[in-house]
């Protein structure tokens, strides 16, 4: 399943991340390197198997239903680099 | 009732199905311990966990988990005992982490099924897909800066239940009647509040529409948000129509998301389903799996409560209410509850004309709220008693309805106080009747001559005389005796 | 007075318990020894004010009586531990000026076993790397390296660089698919990998969430028992920590290990397999032999498939664990007009070359059309690899193979540098452990030619450290390892 510069372009907007113009095609084909070496897994009958999710099976643990946290304000804001009125602030955001 | 769009050379089905997210009610937040108390300080009940900050973990909160049970429960739908918390990754600066823990293969809740009424008197199933619960994203204010949002994570990690429905609705009156009813049955439950106008009830419809008689769906456009049964209904018919408008000018409807303007009821476009709608789901490594034991899901269905649908035939049974009556007094269990305390050994029937009539008419005259009555359950019931004892008429009832109103005290205090009670000694009435047909010898002539509806005007003397108080069957019994 | 930053910490224990040297003394001579081994660029954060405040506090303790198991031993600790108060940015530059508001529950546990905290360690950005050289703050270097700067391995090569060159007398360091044990291997030291839910998450920066686990980094095995004990314990915040008891894991060390069954794993001796390192592996094998433990060759089919399979997982959940970063809520801001370019501009900058890449591919195997061929293969595969080492603990108690193919490398090797499959090839040993959810401990087995130290892995059943410890100090008697 080789990748080509438009699916890189895309990977990089789904991630949120720019590849230069000129960096697209080393991407790519690094990109592909990497994807070969992955696909040796194809040799493997893996037909009855199922996928494994966590090493411990166990069931979730739950928490009991009380307030035990929040009321955090300041330090909740404080490694913010932008915020206002007591709010992260962000660029516009229309929808 | 079918609903049909026809124009001049088609007819048109709508083909709609339903997303619902519910606020789930719960003390604390659905993987942190902060509270889900609104209306605080922006970034008051935020967590570090809430607040997306490196290395912090979810942890489960029980009571969301029964929540979301009970409601599968009340939708008589099948409660998977293995389900699986997967995140939807995207960015948005409402979602901190850049995913959110939600449920994708493996819901908690899978199919289910719900009945509507509908105002022709037939009703309908209405397929329920699935519920799955996950987290809700944080708030955008947009008002207080023209080149900013701000973001206020307060709302970040309520819990959610996402509830699906098949598409199953082929007209805007029923999408309106699933929405009140599940409304009713999660406020019954008390799994969520159900008020859209504050956001913690909000719906998705899944829209497209076919020719009548066509198999395969086409392709639909979703309508974000929409906070309001009747903007639902709104947002199905003018969606619907537009839809039909454009295949019939021979355009064709792409995938798309589009939202409700509430101001001209219309739906506008927002963006195509593209590439950057791909949520990359895969099971939540921070969380292992849901295993939910028989007798647990037992558990909770010996605490549930009675839900309208059942509510509504008991009280036809047994209160031998219409239908109708039946209907409005179970749409939501304060009422309910209201109407069975007040029914509570008396006439059940009586009782609720009482509610339904003066009781809810002064409650809408003053905007009050059931809860809010002056007027308790008791009062009612003994209202009704004392008519139907004979202590005193219907008519002084209404009197003695207006002193409870203003005045809040049982039924029986006002009468005495008042000195309202019926006059029932046959010797007294008739000493009354004898001195009104004494001052109206002229009528009495007249009456006897032939003019029989007369006897309308010595009945109203006579309660006149008597100040209301006369046993009104005695007097017209006593009255047709002396008349001959 | 002897050195005291050559002192084990159980030795140094020792001392502090009969007042041959105050916790501020010792504290004294690691900050000594931390500038003169400013070369090794092992600390990005040091913290020697504290550390000084909380060793007096310790020579209180020691005074009172109240020391506890830990009472004044300066540790170093991973830069991917939040520690509240001091800036912790994982190495990258997307957490520029990051200081956590809390303290991951590992540290935490330390601090309440009365440790000192010395500073934050070097680390490849993120966890990513096996050489330190994906750090923000430039490779850390091996205290080992004589003409040429080689690495310390990774990602954990501060801490190993600062335990070996006596930095600090222990130091934490986290393992997602080697990230303990192959620096362990590299500069000469211990380090133990526990099974996956033995140490809490809370708190450590997630790179793969279902891989990542901290454990201690130590001049020899009892420190590593002593260290684990104080680290681990089940965690209600963190849905993935065991709730199994944590045993006293020194008390199995000097235990008689005759009988006990160690498995070679045949799949490991690949025809590539540099002569000195099987060599070596020979050597440990005999030595367990002549305590009377018997060797038993294994089999690990799915060896091969192993690092293909990290491959997938461990980005994909990178992908999702990273997206947090956006500069809206801590880090680096690079402001863009939208919300999108603010998240491109930021994370475009913020995240180094490996980083990128691994998120780029974590991306593509979760996307829509891959999902089942990348990801639910490799997750199928990852459970084959468990059954692999479920099948060979029957046959034996312990798994013994090298810990690392190589020695230490030059820093900016040519060959790890211009292809990635290179320097993941580090981890070909220990990744398989991660995924199966395995602990295993790195000790050092001897000098290569090239006066290099190169570590042996002892590999045993999930949640039975003990055995690995008891076999560990056992081979680390016979070995008799000259530390630094
Ligand atoms: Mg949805
Ligand atoms: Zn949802």
């Amino acid at each position: 399943m080789a990748i080509d510069n438009e699916m890189v372009k895309q990977v990089a907007f789904l991630a949120r991340l720019k590849v230069e113009d000129d960096k697209i095609e080393e991407t790519k084909d690094e990109f592909n390197k990497i994807l070969n070496w992955i696909e040796q897994l194809k040799e493997v009958d893996t037909s009855d198997i199922m996928p494994l999710v966590s090493v411990n099976d166990s069931s979730i643990p739950m928490r009991e239903d009380t307030i035990t946290d929040g009321n955090v304000k300041e330090a909740v804001l404080k490694n913010a680099p932008m915020q206002e009125f007591g709010y992260f602030a962000v660029p516009k955001v229309v929808e | 009732m079918t609903y049909t769009i026809k124009t001049e050379k088609n007819e048109w089905e709508i083909v709609c199905g339903l997303e619902i997210h519910c606020q789930i009610i719960s003390k604390s937040k659905i993987f942190s311990g902060a509270s889900t108390e609104f209306g605080d300080d922006a970034n008051v009940n935020v967590s570090f966990i809430d607040a997306g900050m490196p290395g912090m973990l979810p942890v489960l909160n029980k009571e969301c988990v029964k929540q979301a049970v009970k409601t599968g429960l009340g939708l008589n739908a099948q409660i998977n005992k293995h389900s699986v918390f997967s995140r939807k990754n995207y960015f948005y600066p409402d979602q901190p982490n850049g995913y959110q823990i939600t449920q994708y293969e493996y819901p908690i809740v899978g199919k289910g099924a719900v009945k509507i009424d509908l105002s022709d008197g037939t009703s309908k199933e209405i397929g329920i897909t699935r519920i799955h619960i996950e987290q809700d994203a944080a708030k955008s204010i947009h008002d207080l800066n023209p080149k900013k949002s701000y973001i206020d994570f307060n709302r970040a990690g309520v819990g959610l239940m996402e509830i699906v429905t098949e598409p199953d609705f082929r007209s805007p009156e029923e999408a309106g009647a699933f929405l009140r009813k599940l409304r009713s049955i999660v406020r019954y439950l008390g799994t969520c509040d159900g008020n859209m106008d504050e956001g913690s009830m909000r719906c998705d419809a899944s829209i497209s529409v076919r020719l009548k008689g066509e198999q395969k769906m086409r392709e639909r456009a979703e309508v974000k948000n929409v906070n309001s049964v009747k903007f639902a209904m709104q947002a199905i018919e003018n969606e619907a129509k537009r839809q039909v408008e454009i295949y019939e000018q021979g355009g064709t409807i792409e995938q798309q998301t589009r939202q409700f303007d509430q101001t001209t009821g219309q739906t506008k476009f927002l963006r195509l389903k593209e590439y950057a709608d791909d949520y990359r789901y895969f099971p939540e490594p921070d969380l292992p799996p849901l295993y939910l034991t028989d007798e647990y899901i037992e558990n909770i269905k010996k605490e549930m409560v009675e839900l309208p649908d059942a509510k509504k035939d008991r009280f036809i049974k047994d209160y031998a209410l219409t239908a109708y009556d039946a209907d409005i007094l179970t749409e939501s269990r304060q009422t309910a509850d209201f109407f069975e305390q007040a029914a509570k050994g008396h006439d059940g029937k009586k009782v609720a004309n009482w509610i339904l009539g003066d009781l809810f008419a002064n409650l809408n005259a003053n905007k009050l709220t059931l809860e809010q009555s002056p007027i308790t359950p008791e009062m009612i019931g003994e209202l009704v008693d004392l008519i139907a004892k004979n202590v005193i008429s219907g008519k002084i009832a209404k009197d003695v309805f207006v002193y409870m109103w203003e005045n809040p005290k049982m039924p029986s205090q006002i009468v005495e106080e008042k000195g309202l009670k019926q006059v029932t000694d046959t010797g007294a009435i008739e000493a009354v009747i004898d001195s009104v047909l004494a001052q109206n010898p002229d009528n009495v002539a007249a009456y006897k001559a032939g003019k029989v509806n007369l006897f309308g005007f010595f009945v109203g003397q006579v309660m006149k005389a008597s100040k209301g108080a006369a046993n009104p069957q005695m007097v017209n019994e006593i009255l047709k005796k002396k008349l001959g | 007075m002897t050195d005291l930053i050559k002192l084990t910490v159980s030795e140094a224990l020792k001392g502090l318990k009969s007042r041959q040297f105050s916790a501020v003394e010792l504290t004294k001579a690691y900050i000594k020894q931390m500038e003169e081994g400013r070369k090794y660029n092992a600390y990005v954060v040091e913290t020697t004010e504290q550390a000084l405040e909380q060793a007096k506090l310790s020579d209180e303790h020691y005074t009172n009586g109240t020391n506890r198991a830990l009472e004044g031993i300066p540790l170093g600790v991973k830069d991917l531990f939040c520690t509240k108060g001091i800036q912790t940015t994982a190495c990258s530059h997307i957490l520029d000026n990051f200081v956590p508001q809390y303290e991951s529950t590992v540290t935490q546990n330390l601090l309440n076993n009365g440790s000192v905290f010395l500073g934050k360690l070097n680390m490849d950005e993120f966890a990513m790397g096996s050489s330190t050289e994906t750090s923000y703050y430039k490779p850390a270097v091996n205290p080992y390296s004589k003409d040429k700067l080689l690495v310390p391995g990774g990602s954990s090569g501060g801490s190993a660089a600062a335990v070996c060159a006596n930095m600090c007398a222990a130091a934490t360091g986290t393992d997602t698919g080697g990230s303990i044990r192959q620096p362990a291997s590299f500069c000469g030291i211990t380090g133990i990998k526990p099974t996956y839910g033995r140490c809490s998450r809370w708190g450590i920066i997630a790179y793969a969430s279902s891989l990542d686990q901290a454990g201690p980094m130590t001049k020899d095995v009892r420190d590593a028992a002593i260290m684990l004990k104080c680290m681990a314990g089940y965690d209600p915040k963190d849905s993935t920590s065991a709730n199994i008891e944590v045993p006293d894991f020194e008390k199995v060390l000097g235990q008689d290990i005759k009988g006990l069954k160690i498995g070679i794993p045949k799949e490991y001796r690949s025809d590539g397999l540099n002569k000195e390192v099987a060599s070596y592996w020979d050597k440990a094998a005999e030595m367990f032999k002549l305590r009377g433990a018997e060797i038993v060759e294994i089999s690990l089919p799915h060896t091969k498939y192993a690092l293909p399979t990290y491959y997938i997982i461990a980005p994909a959940e990178t992908s999702s664990n990273l997206a947090r970063y956006d500069g809206i809520r801590y880090g680096l801001r690079i402001n863009g007009e939208k919300a999108d370019d603010l998240y491109i501009n930021t994370r475009t900058k913020g995240f180094g070359a490996e980083v990128k890449r691994r998120i780029m591919i974590g991306t593509y195997v979760l996307s829509a059309g891959y999902y089942d061929a990348y990801y639910i293969k490799a997750q199928k595969v990852r459970r084959l690899i468990k059954q692999d080492f479920e099948k060979a603990f029957e046959k034996c108690d312990l798994i013994l193979t090298p810990t690392s193919p190589f020695s230490a490398f030059e820093i900016g090797d040519k060959s790890m540098n211009e292809n990635p499959i290179n320097m993941y090839l580090n981890d070909v040993f220990t990744v398989s452990v991660n995924l199966a959810g395995l602990p295993a401990l790195s000790l050092p087995i001897g000098l290569d030619s090239k006066g290099l130290p190169l570590g042996m892995q002892l590999i045993g059943r999930a949640f039975d450290e003990e055995t690995i410890f008891k076999a560990g100090y056992a081979l680390e008697e016979d070995v008799a390892f000259k530390r630094k």
